[in-house]
């Protein structure tokens, strides 16, 4: 018997909470397999801090949207026992780790974003995300500051490590508009000073971006299509085979306590 | 830790050097001196040590990889972030012991080819596989554990920058251990499934983990060497009673049943083992053991796909020295 999955009410604030915490579990799983496997040593000392810190603060996050939504789920049944078309994370973070320049390229466009987001986020009118904001800044000021490093140095590094690095970018470029949209849940958030507007940031984003990019002799793709669908839980191909490895005891073995 | 196993002669190497050098050498050890980098000391404790402190630095790194084979699969959050923190921190004693190694001139490159190359061993406890999310837990409690008894003593080892890292190593692997014993305590307190989770994976790990001590004395090359040099204090059959008594009431504590129904208690309150199958560790040692062949091919494949990488990093430092050097002549 495996264990079912839960219900959980999607209030705008849960909702929101819950794509943040989901963003967050799903990129700190990505870089965790990597763990014994990195290019040095040292660059596995570094991923593993990464994905530290994304746990850390999926953790808070999940166990923030469960005490708003006032039932009895809790952070692990929030990470565990929800399916694929429950989750609500980015496209761009359940995108697989591929190669060394595909995770470090995808790591730097979502730092870029949560830097800008996390900073704006210390001002929200719910205290609980404006601490949560005001300790993950700090966190993805090292993961941008670590991915901007290596994008100049595969960049600006040897012929294949560019090319690397350039078809990373044209593979990713098309999963990071979503971090920049709006539905109505937020809106309200927004108006209510719960939530910044991410399109706000947009520009602030393409400036940082395209200055790191030129500066490793990379360019930015000329292809504009955006692809969305994973705040609303359509997601790509990967994310369930990340899902059934990451709840595999949970679902294995319904209620046990680990 | 992870080295006594895999001590063996290198007495062919052994020659006389300035036999004053070597006296005043001796005595400094013999007094508890502490022995640095750029002291004179004679070339087969420079090797034997070299040998010593890359093995356990390889045993780290490869290490990380059966534990790392549960992270994406922890069973609740705090598990998966305490496991890859762990995991971490053996890269971190991996990186340490590699630093320590290369104070007495060899570099991490030779030492990790010489890994890759199949020249070097590793600790042969890595190469059984974790089946199971128990496994984690006796990794902790029984790996750790017995790292820590080797380890211990190695915080006294004669060569300073090797004792040194000890410290911090063994601090943080009493940690694991505590966190292994942890998770035991939690599925000995679970479920009856829960349970026999525990009790099978006690079953496949205990003796192995004797085996981590290494060769019984009588049959042990090289120890004597070691413990004139002070980098051994104690021998492998100590160690290994030690590691027994401690361990028997923490097995009583959690209700499970060590694999050895030979085992009797002795009149002094030692725990007397049954004979180990040394046929199985020499089996182990020779590359044939369940997962000798994965965990090498694990290692080659990260260093292999992260060359490219690796040279993209020193080829960008060359061009920006190159940019600093001409800027700084204009």
């Amino acid at each position: 018997m495996a264990a079912p999955s839960i219900t959980v009410s999607e209030t705008p604030l849960v909702l929101y909470t819950l794509r943040r915490a989901d963003d967050a579990l799903i990129l700190g799983h990505r870089l965790s397999e990597w763990c014994g496997h990195a290019p040095m040593l040292e660059e596995d000392m570094a991923l593993a801090n990464m994905a530290l810190d994304l746990l850390g603060q999926a953790r808070e996050l999940y166990s923030h949207a469960a005490k708003v939504e006032g039932r009895d789920n809790d952070e692990d049944k929030l990470a565990y026992l929800r399916d694929v078309r429950q989750y609500r994370n980015l496209l761009l973070v359940e995108q697989p780790n591929g190669d060394f320049a595909r995770t470090m390229v995808r790591q730097f466009f979502y730092a870029a974003f949560a830097d800008l987001y996390w900073r704006a986020m210390m001002k929200s009118k719910d205290a609980t995300l404006a601490a949560i904001a005001a300790k993950s800044e700090k966190e993805s000021a090292y993961h941008l500051r670590h991915s901007c490093e290596w994008l100049v140095r595969l960049g600006d590094g040897t012929e294949e490590s560019h090319g690397r690095a350039q078809e990373a970018i044209e593979h990713l470029w098309a999963y990071t508009g979503e971090m920049f949209e709006v539905d109505d849940t937020e809106r309200g958030l927004i108006d209510a000073g719960i939530a910044v507007d991410p399109a706000g940031l947009k520009a602030q984003w393409l400036k940082i971006v395209g200055g790191v990019i030129a500066e490793a002799t990379l360019e930015l793709p000329s292809n504009d299509w955006m692809q969305q669908g994973g705040r609303i839980g359509r997601h790509s191909e990967h994310l369930g085979h990340l899902l059934s490895e990451l709840q595999s005891l949970q679902r294995s073995f319904p209620g046990a306590t680990w | 830790m992870y080295t006594q196993a895999l001590n063996s002669s290198d007495g062919e190497d052994r020659h006389i050097e300035d036999a004053e050098l070597a006296a005043r050498f001796q005595a400094r050890i013999d007094a508890e001196e502490r022995i640095e980098p750029n002291d004179w000391m004679p070339a087969a404790y420079r090797k034997t040590l070299t040998r010593q402190i890359s093995q356990h630095a390889h045993s780290e790194v490869v290490g990380m990889l059966p534990e790392g084979n549960w992270i994406t699969r922890a069973p609740t959050l705090r598990r998966k972030v305490a496991l890859l923190a762990k995991v971490q921190d053996e890269c971190g004693h991996g990186l340490y012991l590699y630093a320590a190694a290369e104070t007495l001139g060899s570099s991490r490159e030779e030492l990790v080819d010489a890994m890759l190359a199949g020249k070097a061993k590793y600790s042969s406890i890595f190469n059984y596989p974790t089946l199971t999310w128990a496994d984690i837990g006796t990794i902790g409690w029984l790996v750790d554990g017995a790292a820590i008894m080797n380890q211990i003593p190695l915080c006294r080892c004669s060569y300073g920058p090797y004792a040194r890292a000890m410290i911090r190593v063994c601090k943080e692997e009493s940690f694991h251990q505590r966190q292994g014993y942890e998770i035991m305590l939690t599925l000995c307190r679970g479920s009856a499934e829960q349970k026999a989770m525990a009790q099978e994976s006690l079953d496949r790990w205990w003796w192995p983990v004797l085996m981590m001590f290494g060769p019984p004395d009588q049959a042990s090359q090289h120890s004597d060497t070691s413990t004139k040099w002070k980098i051994k204090r104690f021998s492998n059959d100590e160690l290994r009673q030690k590691f027994v008594d401690a361990t028997v009431p923490q097995a009583q504590f959690l209700g499970l049943t060590i694999p050895d129904p030979g085992m009797t208690q002795d009149a002094d309150g030692h725990w007397r083992y049954s004979e180990i199958d040394w046929t199985e560790f020499k089996q182990v040692l020779a590359g044939n053991g369940p997962c000798n062949r994965d965990r090498m091919a694990a290692r080659r494949k990260a260093h292999e796909e992260g060359a490219w990488v690796r040279e993209a990093a020193a080829a960008y430092a060359g061009k920006r020295k190159a940019r600093q050097l001409a800027q700084a002549a204009e």
